[in-house]
């Protein structure tokens, strides 16, 4: 046997799979794609047949939402399968155009949106934000995300996360064009190889980051932030989300919000967040105390809650598929709540559910925002 | 006789076990040139009959006074071998096993320096038979009665069992009733009787039985002692009601202010009961019992202006006077028969149990199809006006077994039998009913299992081959998204009822039955056994057993074979009313202990304890074990700072010589 695909079927623990089905039975895109991840588990045991496996197109459709992960009875990763599998064409350089430009970007400039590490901190333009060097003491190093950094419809969370840290007075700092990519979508896209790119920025980024002297790490999107807890054993500080820092803030009233809001919210769970990391109250604490607003929930909420297709390097490869899109059945839920306001606590929820609401034409009775550019209107 | 020691060495082939990585001839060489070695012999199987006799006859002819057998590890047969020399006239405590298989030849895979390790063990053995001592077994008397805690229908078997081989058994049992969970089930796979049917009359057995002293709403609250003499102490709750007034006529809970108010623990909290109660029409006993967490007036001390319960017993029974009472006495043996919880559903909350009233356990589908439950024994959904007969109707099995997401690893055994009989019976309460089985693997291994799964299947209960993810809400209905794995076909299959086949699970409450008795717990949580297979209702604890599912998931054929089984080990100490004594225990050279108490931390049987002695006028404090609870594990002897502890048979002066001779210390 061949001893390289023997360790894909001990690496994935293939072996250990009784084919039970929870995986796509749980898999949110299986309404719209052909992806079947059990079937891929299975057939990966066959070790002629991984290549073949690897071209199949719906080895893309996933979202990287780990709910076959979560839920596996046997405690294997069946995403992580998927991921070998795009590992496979990544390393064998048949990978398409956009993958392929995300990664080189990812390695060139630290970032996969194709953009120059010079500009990484040209939202801040016009902000008074502090920015720290290494070696600073600081109790809250703040990690922005390349989307967030980057995108100009995305750069509000940001500079309302600047406004709500200003307004508090809490001790932060950014780290300014330094900042590099988590890699977390690096990894999703399939840069999993020993010693490859994703292990080269996770040891990078773990010096970068190890050099302050923080007490805890702030990621802003779920993303950063699950792959720091999860996927980054070394790092010396605490690592948590802003929702964990804001709820602390609104708690100890550094943070008030005095302007109200009349509005039915509902909010969505980012499957990083929430499903991966167990985080479902910060975020609901913090809309509950906005003055006015009614908070509703999905009936697909916490635990349950339906992935908006945005992680898994969806950013860069479409779903062919013509039936709708989840952000789409979501927004429609939301719709039927009589929401007037969809909450979103991470960057690709963000794009993809503003997306959703707009193919849907709702965007007269309904607005989908992030949960910091909310509180960014509420306080002075 | 312990004069010069004359030492006889038996060899063993073990077949080839042995003699294939050991030359069996070169050790015997060997072995006839150390010291005091009169015999040496070595044969294919010592164990066997011939092999004795070899023994026997060299003991008697050669005048040996020492053995030391060269074979397996002494768990296998020492005990075989003591009863060889026992039977010469030999004590059979001068005897040394040398292991040279398990720890030898199994292990290795080069003959000749096997061969050699097998020497050095034989010589180190041939060291310490010399220096052994005779020792005698002692014996103490069984008190002839039985304590069995929990009264499921493991408790109720071994008591009867017990009490009807003419010994006494204190029964003590948590709740109001007798009956466990056995008396929530309506009917029993595969057979399909009426579980109240069979589970009654044993119910009734016990409480009238002349041996069964019966303790409900009883909590053990300390053991002490040992095999044959454990001195127990059971707190009986107050239950505010006179036990021998009580008709049980029910008019107290006719009126009382919260009837219908307090969730029914019995029926699974659907349906609803007062605070005084009977948990159920056959409970046993048939004596009321008042809630003393939600009664007015004793969380109050008012309820109206008296009580309604007391104006409307006409007995005069009930008694807010009433006081918890302690009992005391002592017993032989112990049976742990405290059974199991099911898992929680909420525990798994992508099924939305704790959401939505239409998913369900199997438990409370067993509530709502027994006469007896909530709905008199339809199968309504929801409340009031809004209940409704569902039509499509989904089970899932395996919820909180075979899944390590929960930390349950273990198949519980009795789920894929309780959701064949519940789809059966929903299809006799519903007729045109639509029941799908999701699942991952059919087990009916068990006697009518198979026939009975088959049975169900051409009834149209469709069996569906994938494990459900997850439950949501469209509409009224709810969606069960799941793949049909034989077709490769994910699904979202609209249901009116998800059936939860929730699995079996330790009491929640198990640690109070742990730090009474010291009881180790298997991975699965369960209580441990002595031996998976030859020893499955021993407990490490001498006298202690195990019956029912408090052991492990069970149906309830082999809860009963079990209980039966610890009945039978129960009075097979108590019928014949000696208990022997381990003779290799340690013992305490009181005239160095300095009384620190470090072995009497280490001790796991708290078989030390320090006790006061006068020595020339002045109390000193020094370290005694208790022979009885004493196991010989040696963590004393080890421990012991000034040598003042000694194990017997492993005695400083007996195991030092035995290690130097393998040419580790100087
Ligand atoms: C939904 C469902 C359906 C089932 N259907 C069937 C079936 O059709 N056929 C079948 O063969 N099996 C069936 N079973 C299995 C059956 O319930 C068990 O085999 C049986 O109840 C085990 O009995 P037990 O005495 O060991 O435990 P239990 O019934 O749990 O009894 C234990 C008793 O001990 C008491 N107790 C616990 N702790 C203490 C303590 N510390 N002190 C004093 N008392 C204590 C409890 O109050 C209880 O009365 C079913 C199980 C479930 C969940």
């Amino acid at each position: 046997m061949n001893t390289e695909i023997q360790s894909f079927i001990q690496k994935y623990d293939l072996l250990g799979c009784i084919q039970c089905g929870r995986c796509t039975g749980g898999c949110p895109v299986t309404v719209r794609t052909s992806l079947n991840v059990r079937r891929f588990v299975y057939n990966a045991l066959d070790e002629n047949m991984l290549d073949d496996l690897a071209k199949l197109p719906e080895v893309w459709d996933c979202t990287a939402c780990n709910t076959c992960a979560v839920r596996c009875p046997k405690g294997l990763k069946p995403v992580e399968v998927l991921i070998g599998l795009r590992n496979i064409l990544v390393e064998s350089g048949v990978v398409q155009p956009a993958v392929r430009d995300a990664l080189e970007s990812a390695f060139r400039e630290g970032n996969p949106w194709k953009k120059s590490r010079a500009t990484r901190s040209d939202w801040m333009d016009g902000l008074e934000v502090n920015i720290v060097e290494p070696g600073e003491k600081v109790e809250n190093l703040i990690f922005v995300c390349c989307t967030i950094a980057y995108d100009p419809k995305v750069q509000v969370i940001a500079k309302n996360l600047v406004k709500v840290l200003n307004k508090s007075g809490v001790d932060y700092g950014f780290i300014g064009n330094d900042e590099t990519c988590c890699a977390s979508e690096v990894y999703n896209l399939g840069e999993v190889g020993e010693e490859g790119l994703f292990d080269m920025m996770v040891e990078d980024n773990t010096e970068l980051l190890n050099s302050y002297d923080a007490a805890r790490i702030v990621a802003i999107s779920p993303h950063c932030y699950s792959a720091f807890k999860k996927q980054y054993p070394n790092l010396k500080a605490e690592v948590i989300h802003y929702t964990h820092l804001v709820k602390e803030l609104l708690e100890d009233k550094k943070l008030e919000l005095t302007k109200e809001l009349p509005k039915k919210i509902v909010f969505h769970d980012p499957c990083f967040l929430g499903k991966q990391n167990n985080v479902f109250d910060e975020p609901r604490y913090i809309l509950s105390q906005i003055p006015g607003a009614e908070l509703v929930e999905f009936d697909r909420s916490k635990q349950r809650s339906l992935c908006c297709e945005g992680g898994g390097g969806k950013m860069w490869v479409e779903t062919e598929s013509r039936k709708e899109r989840l952000a789409e059945t979501r927004i429609g839920d939301a719709k039927d709540l009589g929401a007037g306001l969809v909450a979103v606590a991470c960057p690709f929820c963000f794009l993809t559910m503003d997306d959703a609401l707009k193919a849907k034409g709702f965007e007269e009775e309904m607005r989908v925002a992030e949960i910091l550019e909310i509180l960014g209107e509420l306080i002075d | 006789m312990n004069n010069k020691p004359k030492i006889g060495v038996y060899v063993c082939h073990c077949g080839v076990n042995i003699s294939k990585m050991v030359d069996v001839d070169a050790v015997t060489e060997f072995a006839s040139h150390l010291p005091n070695v009169k015999v040496v012999r070595n044969y294919s199987y010592m164990c066997s009959d011939p092999g004795q006799l070899l023994m026997r006859e060299d003991i008697k002819n050669e005048g040996l006074n020492r053995v030391v057998v060269a074979s397996c590890s002494p768990r296998m047969h020492e005990m075989t071998f003591r009863k060889t020399l026992a039977a010469a006239g030999l004590n059979p405590y001068f005897l040394e096993m040398a292991n040279i298989r398990e720890q030898c030849s199994w292990v290795h895979e080069d003959r000749e320096d096997a061969t050699g390790k097998a020497k050095k063990i034989v010589s180190s053995a041939v060291a310490k038979v010399r220096l052994l001592e005779a020792l005698y077994e002692s014996e103490v008397n069984v008190e002839p009665a039985t304590l069995i805690i929990g009264a499921g229908i493991a408790g109720i078997q071994a008591a009867l069992d017990i009490a009807n081989a003419g010994f006494k058994v204190y029964l003590v049992e948590k709740s109001p009733s007798v009956g466990g969970k056995m008396s929530q089930l309506d009917k029993t796979f595969p057979t399909l009787d009426c579980s109240a049917c069979i589970l009654t009359p044993k119910m009734v057995d016990v409480a009238a039985h002349p041996n069964i002293e019966l303790m409900t709403y009883s909590k053990v609250e300390e053991i002490t002692g040992y095999v044959g003499n454990f001195q127990v102490k059971v707190r009986k709750k107050a239950r505010y009601v006179d036990m021998d007034k009580c008709t049980s006529c029910g008019v107290c809970a006719e009126e009382c202010r919260l009837a219908g108010r307090i969730p029914s623990e019995f029926n699974e909290n659907m349906g609803k009961r007062s605070a005084i109660y009977l948990p159920f029409p056959q409970a046993v006993p048939a004596k009321y019992t008042i809630d003393p967490e939600r009664c007015l007036f004793l969380t109050r001390g008012k309820c109206g202006k008296s009580p309604k319960c007391v104006d409307a017993c006409l007995a005069g029974a009930v008694n807010f006077e009433q006081q918890d009472e302690i009992a005391e006495f002592k017993v032989g043996t112990v049976i742990v028969a405290t059974g199991y919880d099911v898992f929680d559903a909420a525990k798994k909350p992508e099924y939305g149990y704790a959401e939505y009233e239409n998913v369900i356990t199997g438990l409370e589908l067993e509530r709502l199809v027994s006469a007896s439950g909530p709905t008199g024994g339809d199968i309504l959904i929801g409340k009031g006006e809004n209940a409704f007969v569902p039509k499509e109707i989904a089970f899932i099995k395996c919820v909180g077994s075979r899944d390590k997401s929960v930390g349950n690893e273990y198949c519980s055994r009795v789920c894929c039998m309780y959701t064949a009989k519940l789809a059966h019976l929903v299809g006799e309460k519903i007729p045109d009913a639509n029941v799908r089985v999701y699942y991952m693997d059919v087990r009916a291994f068990g006697k009518g299992f198979e026939e009975f799964y088959d049975r169900v299947r051409r009834e149209g209960v469709r069996y569906i081959r994938g494990n459900p993810s997850e439950i949501f809400k469209r509409g009224d209905k709810l969606v069960v998204k799941v793949e049909d794995t034989l077709t490769a076909t994910p699904l979202e299959d609209e249901v009116d009822l998800v059936v939860l086949a929730v699995g079996l699970e330790p009491r929640k409450d198990v640690r109070e039955v742990i730090d009474l008795l010291r009881l180790s717990q298997s991975s699965d949580k369960f209580f441990l056994e002595a031996h998976p297979k030859l020893a499955p209702v021993d407990t490490a604890t001498d006298g202690v057993f195990l019956a029912g599912c408090a052991q492990g998931p069970k149906d309830i054929p082999d809860t009963v074979a079990q209980a039966k089984g610890a009945a039978s080990s129960a009075l097979v100490l108590l019928s014949s009313g000696k208990v022997k004594i381990g003779a290799q225990i340690s013992f305490v050279n009181e005239a160095t202990c300095r009384g620190c108490g470090y072995c009497v931390d280490i001790c796991p049987y708290g078989a030390i304890e320090l006790v006061e002695i006068n020595r020339m006028g002045n109390i000193l404090s020094v370290a005694r074990v208790n022979d009885a609870l004493c196991k010989g594990c040696g963590a004393c002897a080890a421990g012991c700072l000034s040598g003042s502890v000694q194990q017997r048979s492993f005695m400083d002066r007996q195991i030092l010589p035995q290690i130097a001779v393998l040419g580790v210390m100087r």
